[in-house]
């Protein structure tokens, strides 16, 4: 008997009012989605906002399917959630994460007034719909018959269809919208590979490979300078560092030996070396332009391949 | 529990949208101000929907769903060309016109 009366309970309370479930989630939900609220209105940093105004649509969402607007409860999710809220984010990472709030006021006591005017609301709100009598609920069980989203879809491709191709054609346009507004039109001739190039060359940089160090010397450490076709060492085929410490190799060594080939004795002899010595002592003082720390004897200052030094250590510097 | 929570509800985070709207300086925060008033419209026309018993209601938060989206793109579009030539997302520093 108990059975029998509580199934007409059960379906009148179903038709309008709420369940003690849906109360629970209400009353559970609720508190929850002012919080959120309140953190929107009050977080310092916009990316906490955009997280607060993410948990108010996840829980309209669970509030929609608990009233029986499964669709739109879903599309809550989707389209709001998944779609919007992330453009939100996507667009406070371009626009900067830590763009902050200013304090200042630029119109006197409008923080107040604000505040003001937003009481305000809340009570004009609260107290219409405290004064309105609503008729008894009559729920949507019979609106819903087969299901939630075919009543819909008979409403909206029904009676509303005019409004549902005047919206896709926003859709659309607010597309097209979006893309001229962000469409940034190039002032500044494209720079390519060849653009890049020719600009080398009107340069007068060095079109070749910098020469590796240690080429064709005695030694191929990274602080032996090449020697060119000429016999002459290359300054800037040792590493700019290196140079920079003066961590190269005596180069006084080298220039003896490299005088000695050059002067055409390659067994090497006393008359040999002191004209080595002579063409240092001569060549010093118009050396080079950078003098290591312990005043190296510059080997060759005309070298045929100084024209092209210059730019060289310019660009590897 | 009476529907009338529902309402209650929805007035409260339309106003705290609205006071978000007016006090807040960030452009991006503003906008998610004026979402949160969609939103809490959206839920006002489900109860009404459900006190009714008329889908109309529903069909309507539809509609103010898919006119939100379309709002968002272009707004946000609007605000990446501010920032873009004003270095800047709050809205007191767009004054233009005035002077």
């Amino acid at each position: 008997m108990s059975a029998l009366a509580a199934g007409p309970v059960l379906a009148t309370l179903h038709a309008g009012q709420a369940s003690t479930g849906e109360a629970i989630l209400f009353w559970v939900l609720a508190p929850i989605m002012v919080l959120a609220a309140l953190g929107l209105l009050l977080a310092r940093k916009a990316v906490h906002a955009a997280l607060a105004v993410i948990l108010v649509m996840i829980c309209l969402a669970f509030m929609y399917v608990a009233q029986d607007a499964v669709f739109l409860g879903v599309v809550q999710v989707v389209v709001y959630t998944g779609a919007i809220m992330m453009l939100f984010l996507f667009v406070l990472m371009l626009v900067g994460v830590d763009q902050s709030d200013s304090l200042v006021e630029t119109i006197r006591g409008q923080r107040w007034i604000g505040l003001l005017a937003g009481i305000g609301l809340a009570v004009v709100l609260a107290g219409v719909v405290g004064r309105a009598t609503f008729p008894p609920a009559t729920g949507l069980d019979s609106a819903n018959d087969p299901s939630n989203p075919e009543g819909l879809a008979r409403l909206v491709f029904g009676s509303y269809v005019f409004a549902f191709e005047a919206v896709g054609a926003l859709l659309v346009t607010a597309a097209l919208g979006a893309l001229v507004l962000t469409h940034r039109r190039r002032l500044t001739p494209r720079v390519g590979q060849r653009e890049l190039a020719d600009a080398r060359v009107k340069a007068g940089a060095v079109l070749t490979p910098l020469p590796a160090p240690g080429v064709y010397a005695r030694h191929n450490a990274m602080d032996v300078p090449a020697l060119g076709p000429d016999g002459r060492p290359l300054e800037h085929s040792v590493p700019r560092v290196l140079r920079v410490r003066g961590q190269q190799a005596d180069e006084r060594e080298y220039a003896a030996r490299i005088e000695r080939v050059l002067a055409g004795e390659w067994a090497g002899g006393e008359g040999s070396t002191a004209l080595a010595t002579t063409t240092e002592a001569v060549e010093t003082p118009g050396s080079d332009e950078n003098p290591p720390p312990h005043a190296r004897p510059d080997v060759g200052a005309p070298v045929p391949g100084a024209a092209t030094d210059k730019p060289a250590q310019e660009e590897q510097g | 529990m009476s529907l009338v929570n529902y309402l209650v509800l929805s007035a409260i985070l339309f106003s705290l949208g609205a006071t978000t709207v007016l006090l807040r300086r960030n452009a991006i925060i503003v906008f998610m101000g004026v979402e949160l008033m969609l939103n809490a419209s959206n839920l006002a026309l489900v109860t009404f929907s459900r006190m009714h018993g008329n889908l109309t209601g529903q069909v309507l938060a539809f509609f103010v769903m898919v006119v939100a989206a379309a709002e968002v793109v272009v707004g946000l579009a609007v605000i990446i060309a501010i920032f873009r030539t004003r270095k800047s997302a709050s809205v007191d520093d767009v004054n233009l016109l005035k002077s």
